[in-house]
């Protein structure tokens, strides 16, 4: 029934599963109750580390907060997108990894000195990326230099 | 399981055959390969085909339909970048195994000018993340792959940068490369910019193109080889991607190529010292930097002073352990399906004084090893020796 409802909601949406969006935006992610690997998609069957079936998996919020291991700088996408713009893998304190565009930082100045990015403290906003055919307003995440 | 030797080689030049299909490329390298062994398709007993992008339309089979539909079985594999190199394994499999005495493997693939790979998929286009959630596309993946190295151990652009200049120079002395000119320092640090550090020239092409083998048993080759020297398939290895800790967001291309190439070296009793020619899967020039530490080329950590050392470069440009002698996937290019076999096809070439590989001959090559690596993941190394 629960998809039923979100059906028929007329309020934003977001852009993958793992982001909810009430009460405020925050990651999901199942965790393997064996190993304690968490995976993204949760509609995982099984714990590709130690085998463990989805019984074993518990849903679990994540930290807005992360630090970037690496990134890249894109120049060339598709059409309508716009560039260039930082993509980022951002290791979060749970145990996983996340990929997303690193925002409010300078793509050039990431290159010239791609060091300053490496470790850099970062949490997670979000913003409206799209409006789907049915008009609902698609919301992404993005990550942006942590304040402290 | 039994020895089993590469017969026959061919290949179509890597490039750009809008006026041709799928079958007749794969035919005419298949073709090739036959007359190269000396043998007709009549003669073959088994048949492993790669194609990635007709992978759903019996691509194998058509090939048949215009060499000789003799009825044997046909496998069509599709392993992404990996494909052709999978199909080779298929067809070594089938004759180590001792169900055939005569295998054929044919990588093949149109690709025409398609730009960016990766990302995208059906459904709405509000709900596509590319660009949105970082990015999917292959020039930012791998170009992460060289930032994580250039994170561990400082490498810079300048080391990347020189992979492309070197695989630009092999390539001028292939031609069956699908680029053939030379670059220099400047203008691959100078040009467009695509994925950070990958500028246009570190990035491999589209293209369309060809390759084939003949394998057999050696007492098939006793009989058909009349004197010539061919190589032996000394370890054909297939993995595919480890749980490592962030692998499902960013790709990790080291772990199951170290995996690999261990697995491949301990199956052919030899070391890195004894490799004498290497095609490894340089899709970005980000990608071949990784790989000479991942296939031991040089110790973890090595391999920025291994490019300045011209560690990957061909005897006569001063080098040492030559890299791709063929231009690599950089400049020889990159259809998919058919990069497994072409790399076989160059190494084979070298270890039996090919006259395909003339002017860019690795001297007294006795050991070689093809590298590749499909994204997703599947990874092949063979090693070959004569």
């Amino acid at each position: 029934m629960a998809e039923q409802a979100q059906a028929t909601d007329s309020g934003p949406r977001p852009i993958v599963p793992f982001l909810k969006l009430d009460p405020k935006p925050h990651l999901v992610a199942v965790k393997c109750g064996n190993c304690g690997s968490i995976f993204m998609d949760l509609k995982r069957v099984a714990c590709s580390k130690c085998g463990s079936t989805k019984e074993k998996f518990s849903q679990v919020s994540l930290s807005d907060k992360g630090k970037v291991y690496v990134f890249s700088v894109v120049h060339q996408s598709f059409p309508g997108i716009k560039t260039p713009y930082i993509t980022a893998i951002v290791d979060l304190p749970d145990g996983v990894s996340v990929r997303a565009n690193l925002i409010d930082v300078d793509p050039e100045a990431a290159q010239k000195e791609p060091k300053q990015i490496f470790d850099m403290p970062v949490e997670m906003v979000t913003h409206v990326a799209a409006k789907d055919r049915e008009g609902h307003e698609v919301i992404a995440f993005s990550y942006k230099p942590s304040k402290n | 399981m039994r020895n089993v030797y590469v017969l026959g080689t061919g290949m179509v030049k890597f490039g750009r055959y809008p006026e041709k299909t799928v079958p007749e490329l794969g035919g005419e390298a298949a073709l090739t390969a036959l007359k190269d062994a000396g043998i007709a398709i009549k003669d073959v007993e088994m048949f492993a085909c790669g194609n990635l992008y007709q992978a759903n339309a019996m691509v194998g089979q058509r090939i048949l339909q215009q060499i000789g539909q003799t009825g044997i079985p046909v496998i069509n594999v599709s392993n992404a970048c990996a494909t052709g190199s999978t199909a080779f394994r298929e067809a070594y499999l089938a004759v180590a195994s001792g169900m055939y005495d005569t295998a054929m493997a044919v990588g093949v693939e149109q690709m025409g000018k398609q730009g960016l790979l990766g990302g995208a998929g059906g459904g709405d286009p509000a709900y596509s993340v590319e660009g949105k959630l970082g990015s999917g596309l292959m020039p930012a993946v791998f170009g992460q792959a060289g930032i994580e190295h250039m994170r561990k151990y400082g490498t810079k652009p300048e080391h990347f940068a020189k992979i492309s200049v070197k695989s630009h120079k092999h390539a001028t002395k292939n031609p069956f490369s699908q680029y053939r000119n030379e670059v220099s320092l400047e203008d691959v640090l100078n040009a467009r910019m695509v994925a950070y550090p990958n500028t246009l020239y570190m990035c491999c092409p589209t293209g369309d193109g060809a390759a084939a083998a003949i394998l057999v048993s050696e007492d098939k080759l006793k009989q058909l080889a009349g004197g010539r020297k061919r190589p032996k398939i000394a370890a054909s290895v297939l993995t595919s991607d480890p749980y490592t800790e962030r692998d499902l967001t960013l790709p990790d291309v080291s772990t199951l190529t170290r995996r690999a190439s261990r697995l491949a070296y301990e199956k052919a009793g030899v070391g890195p010292k004894d490799i004498n020619l290497t095609e490894l899967h340089d899709c970005f020039a980000t990608a071949e930097l990784v790989h000479y530490e991942n296939l031991g080329l040089c110790s973890d950590g090595q391999a920025g002073e291994f490019i300045d050392k011209k560690g990957g470069c061909h005897p006569d440009l001063g080098g040492c352990a030559p890299v791709k002698e063929s231009g690599g996937l950089l400049s020889k290019g990159h259809p998919l399906g058919a990069t497994g076999v072409a790399n076989i096809c160059e190494v084979v070439w070298h270890l039996t004084q090919d006259e395909r590989a003339k002017d860019r001959q690795v001297p007294n090559a006795k050991v070689g090893q093809a590298h590749v690596i499909g994204l997703g993941s599947a990874c092949t190394v063979h090693i070959l020796t004569v």
